[in-house]
């Protein structure tokens, strides 16, 4: 089967933050007075665990990041035609939970349909049962042999879990302990996840470990591929507010005269208008936009990927203020420091001392104020496709699982496993993103006291 | 004081221009009035008649900035800057979509957002004071850790999962109180009181914690130690000195949402039925009514001014080392 690859926009701009990741973990390495304050990061035990589940997410996200499209069957004039769905490498190996669609609404490991539905038997007489799942459960002859088989499934595949957990524990126990990181957290929450992946992977094999949707779509799927586009939000928008907030702070902080005034202008005026309006009215105009240009776009992913980029803009252009304003700050309190006056005695241009002594002493502000801002769009990606001004609606995410979730509130007995599958996975994402965030806080805020010495 | 304010209010002049011109680049710039017709009207199938008709409605039939083929004044004023923008420093916002006076909307709907914002502002702002005074009080003690524990967890859940979830528990398990709507008067607290305890606990993760480490700071200062040294007790050290000094950077954040508190909440209304101005808002996003979009932004941005100007009088009040000059 051949295929062509696909590089959407946000995948793009995922690939260039990865490569500038890692250019600037390489920069660091190589520093050991840039290292110091990491290293104070890798001994806490919370951090590294968090550091463990942000990964685990960042792989997901990472995976569902490589589009492809599949080529059709030949057709008789010779040409390639490729499919206009949009795969990655994650649909690819999650194949079944994304093709094996039920009818409607199932709950969680589930071998029947959740509402009864009339049928007629053999001799015409109409039955009202509910009726059996095209998937889920199907070897089982009987339905009352589910709870034994799902308790057997579950243990053998934490068990299986618990053994890879246990593989990887042996292999990377001394590499773990020369590096002084937290061996017994670590080794714990490893055994924890992989136990859980395991359960949940030979479960998923044979049945909707999370249930359905109102289109008969895997729960636990949307979930998984929610992760991407949350993880997008929370990253892709800091390509924005960085380069706006630093350039910008600095230069008004340092420069001072009109260029401070010009643009602690434009930052007052763009902080007074309360963001979600602005987001909300940027958002609808972009939505004009888009429906009056359908000629950009070939598949409708690239429509979605076109505002989910666009929606990072928009959140970046709305939040860089903050932190324009803390750096402006900082720069206003550097300038007088006797280093700048020196260099400026030396003769040394505007633009080097910006770049060469102040810049690098403010970085710690930036990142610190970065890790705190993921999570805080994790969330707010939620709000606003709930108010209808977040991702496309044919894009999965944690905003539209919930927003088409909480329709069936009022329905009887309650659908409730795709609410709760959404914000399980947030709040996991968003907990440990919040404290890896307190975390690197605590280690690069020089207000916070730092007598104990990591060598 | 009196000179210094109107210094200040001609000082955010130039910032309310700034968000008008804003808005008017977005909302008529960025796309043509054209485009929002045709978006309105359907895509495909639309008829230049029918375009002209709906700018002609809703008096979008004008050049944007300059009209020459008028006389005098009226090359300003006959343009959509002068009556669809300008207009709204003189608090005229037009009429929405479905031909309602905007203005008239917003003075019926702030009173059931208030009705909401307030008591949750209140009751939110003593208690969250509470609890970090409290984990203050047991700083560095198990006490503590676990009140920071389960801040960052409260912080960690999306508020819309406190509204499905309250709404759940509360009105759907419980039947305590109606799931929403709204009444004015006495009959009308069943329905506000679940939308504010809601508002009060969803957050209480992100306030308390950032108010213990206000409180924190102060404790480690100089007239602490004096007055433990006088041999105050921790409680008075806490209550008479600290909280007073930690009065202004609390300030800072809070004096500036107070009239904020007129639009209301977009989640809250919208998920309770309150007829107030954020699910007014949320109704003109979802039915694309630019105008009323248009109007909110200026609204909030107005109200933002007023709250940055009230933060510098409240200063004076709390502060007297500090003169308004």
């Amino acid at each position: 089967m051949s295929f062509v690859p696909v590089m959407l926009w946000s995948d793009a701009l995922v690939f260039l933050l990865l490569l500038a990741g890692i250019a600037s973990a390489w920069y660091v390495r190589q520093r050991e007075h840039l290292l110091l304050p990491w290293r104070r990061v890798a001994t806490s035990s919370v951090a590294m665990v968090s550091l463990l589940v942000l990964s685990f997410f960042l792989v997901v996200g990472l995976l569902d990041t490589l589009h492809y499209r599949v080529a059709l069957p030949e057709q008789s004039n010779g040409k390639t035609v490729y499919s206009p769905e949009v795969l990655s490498v994650f649909d690819k190996l999650v194949t079944p939970l994304r093709a094996q669609t039920e009818k409607t609404y199932s709950a969680p490991l589930a071998v029947t349909l959740y509402a009864k539905e009339s049928t007629s038997d053999a001799s015409g007489n109409i039955l009202r049962d509910y009726p059996r799942l095209r998937y889920g459960g199907v070897h089982l002859t009987d339905e009352q042999q589910r709870d034994g088989d799902v308790l057997w499934r579950g243990l053998t595949g934490a068990l299986v879990g618990l053994m890879v957990g246990l593989a990887i524990v042996f292999g990377s126990k001394r590499w773990l302990a020369q590096r002084g990181w937290p061996l017994r957290a670590l080794l714990i929450a490893t055994l924890i996840i992989s136990a859980l992946i395991g359960m949940t992977v030979n479960l998923a094999a044979a049945y909707h470990v999370l249930g359905t949707d109102k289109v008969g779509q895997d729960v636990l799927y949307l979930s998984l591929k929610s992760i991407r586009t949350g993880l997008i939000i929370g990253t892709v928008t800091t390509l924005v507010t960085l380069p706006l907030a630093l350039l910008l702070g600095i230069a008004a902080g340092y420069l001072r005269g009109w260029v401070d005034d010009v643009i602690q202008y434009v930052y007052t005026v763009l902080s007074s208008i309360p963001s979600v309006l602005l987001i909300a009215a940027a958002v609808l105009m972009m939505q004009v936009t888009i429906d009056t240009h359908p000629q950009w776009f070939d598949t409708s992913a690239s429509r979605a990927d076109l505002r989910l980029v666009f929606l990072c803009m928009i959140l970046g252009v709305t939040s860089w203020t903050g932190l324009c304003r803390l750096l402006r700050g900082e720069t206003l309190k550097l300038r007088e420091l006797e280093y700048i006056q020196a260099a400026q005695a030396f003769g040394v241009s505007s633009f080097r001392i910006l770049t060469r002594h102040i810049m690098p002493n403010v970085m710690h502000i930036v990142l610190i104020s970065l890790v705190m801002d993921f999570s805080g769009l994790v969330l707010a990606e939620a709000v606003l496709s709930y108010v209808g001004v977040g991702v496309d609606p044919s894009m999965i995410s944690f905003g539209t699982m919930i927003n088409a979730a909480r329709l069936e509130m009022g329905r009887e007995p309650m659908v409730w496993w795709a609410l709760a599958a959404a914000f399980g996975f947030m709040l996991v994402l968003v907990l440990a993103a919040n404290l890896f965030a307190d975390a690197v806080r605590d280690a690069f805020d020089p207000r916070f006291n730092r007598t104990e010495v990591v060598t | 004081m009196i000179a210094y304010l109107i210094r200040r209010i001609l000082y955010s002049l130039p910032i309310l221009v700034g968000v008008n011109l804003l808005t008017f680049a977005l909302f008529f710039v960025v796309n043509t009035p054209d485009d929002m017709a045709r978006m309105q009207l359907g895509i495909k199938r639309v008829t230049p008649d029918a375009i002209e008709k709906w700018k002609q409605q809703r008096g979008y039939d004008k050049p944007l900035l300059l009209n020459s083929a008028a006389s005098g004044t009226d090359k300003i004023t006959g343009t959509i800057f002068w009556q669809k923008s300008a207009s709204m420093f003189v608090l005229d916002f037009g009429y929405s979509d479905d031909g309602r006076s905007i203005g008239r909307e917003i003075t019926t709907r702030m009173g059931p957002s208030l009705a909401i914002a307030l008591p949750t502002f209140l009751i939110g702002l003593v208690a969250y004071v509470s609890f970090a005074l409290l984990m203050t009080l047991f700083r560095a003690t198990a006490l503590d850790m676990a009140g920071v524990a389960l801040c960052v967890l409260l912080m960690s859940v999306s508020g819309l999962f406190y509204i499905i979830g309250g709404q759940f528990v509360v009105s759907k398990l419980w039947h305590l109180v109606p799931i929403s709507g709204y009444d004015g008067g006495m009959g009308g607290f069943k329905f506000v009181v679940l939308p504010i305890v809601i508002g009060v606990i969803g957050s209480v993760g992100s306030s308390s914690r950032w108010y213990r480490t206000i409180f924190l700071e102060e404790i480690g200062k100089d007239y602490v130690r004096t007055a433990r040294a006088k041999g105050l007790s921790e409680l008075a050290v806490l209550f008479r000195h600290v909280l007073k000094n930690a009065m202004i950077p609390i300030l800072t954040g809070v004096v500036v949402i107070i009239p904020l508190l007129f639009m209301g909440s977009l989640l809250t209304e919208s998920f309770f039925g309150i007829p107030g101005l954020g699910s007014y808002t949320i109704d003109a996003i979802n039915a694309q009514d630019f105008s009323v979009v248009r109007a909110m932004v200026f609204l909030g941005s107005l109200l933002y001014i007023v709250g940055l100007i009230l933060t510098d009088i409240s200063y004076t009040i709390v502060d007297p080392r500090v003169r308004l000059s």
